[in-house]
């Protein structure tokens, strides 16, 4: 019988480690080095290559680099349509750090040679129902008392915008600043960049950090190796916390959400796919697509708070496919080429820890990068450019203030972001 | 506090609390908001649905409502067969070492209603695991007396559907599974403001439980203030013996005795 070709239609591709170099022994000078980053996502790659770039000497160590929750994102560089009214202080380090990516992209681009599918379409918000319509118009009247940039558009508008999208939709919005980016294609460009920087990757998990005198010495791996270096970075999700040899008095409270998210490609002959990200409400529940270039169309994602289960879930899958198909009736044509699943690593307040532990915290020379969680790929390079400023002894950007490394360790003097600041002219009684 | 403006505890499925607050966790925006909101509200009580949070994971939901000391009642939320929502509630037991259940059966994802046939098989084959059962019902009176007859520890009427915000639509209804129930009635679903919780307690509901209605405000750990104040003035009227309604105006100082200032 002839056997017909088969492909895994399900299985996510495997990160580009390859370009990264192979992975190195810790040994002679590899044991002593200038900054050890602890976490190979695109936080620390991009961390390392920033500091690789000032001509330090880079060590990344992580036993399967991008193998977390940079693979799966989407990579919506979204602060506009991701605003909460309760998380209204992450709105400013969101847009600060959209600021950043201009700059970034073009760096990126020129020292890796690679595209990052950067696209600055905008992005168009809908609602399904006219329950979510309300809704959409509370976001917008958010938006107008935040001075942010948001415009309603008809159904017809929208349609001309995206002509996929379902004509009994009950309303849309545009974002023009919210932009998305290939975070794979970032990973791609972020591995070869840092090798060709200098930048050595040892395979292998950092179990302890270790201290003297209250400064860093550097960080023992699971091998019983000890890396020497006067700075780490912790750049781990949401594991950093498990490190030992952290300060007692530092608290990380990290926690994965799980997400599940789908890859979709159009196939020729068939319908094409969005041309912006769009992101849906559908009976209150929210969906996104994210177009490529190349034809691959991202659906997600859940949010869940099931620790750090690997499992993709049938509900999860039918819920996203069927909200997606409400908003997009195209989708059905899609040829479905992954199921993901990953986890977001958040603190209690959905912020960032960013930036050196300040000094009498018992670890000088230690700096924080985790606590990204739904947002990674846009804080990515507001967070490298802290770690440079950080290991150099320079200020950081201002918009990470608020978001410093010992915001939950009381006893290191850290005050907790207020969790709900009064937003401008409060809303129109209902 | 004394005499008249005492706030009796409330006692439910075998416990006691000051609060007549108890709180849904679904939409909440954070952690740090719902620690807010926990001290805000006072609430002593709050919902988890097991299907949505594993109990393990550590940094949870769990750990801040353990914190605060607030009692976690597992609900069986997305269930929508009664032997679903058996085993929810047994997985829960386990996970958590509590005996009582949150019973939810929905009918459908578009209204979130109460299945009712489904809903009282489960009460009743929970009650009989030894279960104390606290089922979220419609507002009908006889499927209310049928859930307390098949032993069920408190009835749990929605006011409007999940999430609605559309406040208690039938009164009457209320009035009349309080009238019968000889088990606590607690207002389940629908509240969208204060107002609506404090109706709660003026038709003689004994607690409220509030989801939506902090976890989505724009201002949710004021609004959990506001629920706070509003169960307790609600309480406080129910016992005060309102005046009866009247058609045309009765003036509030008289009008014979005036002094002559002219």
């Amino acid at each position: 019988m002839p056997s017909s070709p088969t492909r895994s239609a399900v299985t996510p591709s495997a990160p580009p480690l390859d370009l990264l170099g192979p992975p190195l022994d810790p040994v002679g000078s590899l044991r002593r080095t200038d900054v050890v980053v602890l976490g190979g996502g695109i936080i620390g790659l991009a961390a390392a290559w920033s500091l690789a770039e000032q001509d330090h000497q880079v060590v990344l160590v992580d036993p399967a680099p991008l193998s977390g929750a940079s693979w799966v994102a989407a990579g919506m560089l979204a602060p506009v349509s991701e605003l909460h009214a309760a998380e209204a202080p992450l709105v400013g380090l969101g847009l600060a750090a959209l600021e950043h990516w201009p700059a970034f992209a073009q760096a990126l681009t020129e020292a890796s040679g690679l595209d990052l599918g950067l696209r600055t379409e905008g992005t168009v918000l809908v609602a399904a129902t006219p329950d979510d319509h309300r809704a959409l118009l509370e976001l917008l009247d958010l938006h107008r008392r935040l001075g942010l940039a948001s415009q309603p558009l008809t159904r017809r508008e929208a349609r001309q915008l995206e002509p996929g999208l379902a004509p009994g939709l009950a309303g849309a919005l545009l974002i023009p600043g919210d932009h998305h980016v290939d975070p794979r294609l970032v990973a791609r460009a972020l591995a070869l960049a840092a090798r060709r920087a200098g930048v050595r990757w040892v395979a292998a998990a950092g179990s302890a950090l270790r201290c003297r005198r209250g400064a860093v010495e550097g960080l023992v791996l699971d091998s019983g190796v000890h890396l020497d270096a006067p700075a780490v970075v912790l750049a781990a999700g949401w594991r950093s916390a498990a490190v030992d040899g952290l300060p007692p008095t530092l608290r990380l409270p990290l926690r994965p959400v799980k997400g599940q998210i789908l890859r979709l490609a159009t196939r020729t002959g068939t319908v094409e796919g969005p041309r912006h990200c769009i992101r849906a409400l559908v009976e209150g529940a929210p969906v996104y697509l994210v177009p490529r270039r190349s034809g691959e169309v991202v659906l997600g994602a859940t949010s869940e708070e099931q620790g750090a289960d690997p499992t993709p879930t049938a509900g999860a899958l039918y819920e996203l496919l069927r909200d997606a198909v409400a908003v997009v009736p195209g989708v059905r044509e899609l040829e479905l080429t992954e199921v993901g699943v990953g986890h977001r690593p958040a603190t209690p307040d959905h912020g960032p820890l960013v930036g050196p532990l300040p000094a009498g915290s018992g670890a000088d020379g230690l700096v924080l990068a985790v606590g990204h969680h739904r947002n990674g790929v846009l804080l990515c390079p507001i967070t490298a450019e802290a770690v440079r400023a950080a290991v150099e002894g320079d200020p950081l950007p201002d918009a990470l203030g608020p978001f410093g490394p010992t915001r939950f360790s009381p006893d290191l003097g850290g005050a907790t972001l207020e969790a709900w600041t009064p937003l401008p002219e409060g809303p129109a009684p209902r | 506090m004394s005499g008249s403006d005492a706030l009796a505890p409330l006692a439910l499925a075998g416990r006691q609390f000051r609060s007549r607050l108890l709180l849904g966790t679904g939409g909440i925006p954070n952690l740090a908001v719902l620690e807010r909101v926990l001290e805000a509200s006072g609430a002593e009580v709050a919902t988890v649905a097991l299907r949505r949070v594993d109990p393990e994971a550590r940094g949870s939901i769990l750990d801040v409502l353990a914190r605060h000391r607030v009692e976690v009642l597992p609900n069986t939320a997305g269930c929508y067969t009664a032997a679903e929502a058996v085993l929810t509630a047994q997985l829960a037991r386990e996970a958590l070492g509590t005996d009582w259940v949150k019973l939810e059966v929905v009918a459908d994802d578009r209204t979130l209603l109460p299945d009712p046939l489904e809903l009282l098989e489960a009460a009743e084959q929970l009650c009989a695991l030894g279960f104390l059962v606290l089922p979220y019902t419609t507002d009908d009176p006889v499927l209310a007396r049928h859930l307390e007859q098949v032993g069920c520890a408190a009835v749990m009427p929605l006011g409007a559907p999940i999430g609605s915000g559309l406040g208690i639509r039938n009164p009457h209804n209320i009035e009349l599974i309080v009238e019968q129930a000889r088990v606590p009635v607690v207002l389940d679903a629908g509240i969208g403001t204060a107002s609506d919780a404090a109706l709660a307690l003026e038709l003689g509901c004994d607690a409220v439980l509030v989801a939506s209605a902090i976890t989505r405000a724009e201002d949710p750990p004021a609004m959990a203030a506001a629920m706070r104040r509003a169960v307790e003035a609600g309480y406080l009227a129910r016992r005060a013996g309102r005046i009866p309604p009247r058609t045309l105006a009765r003036a509030s100082s008289p009008r014979t005795g005036l002094a002559r200032l002219a």
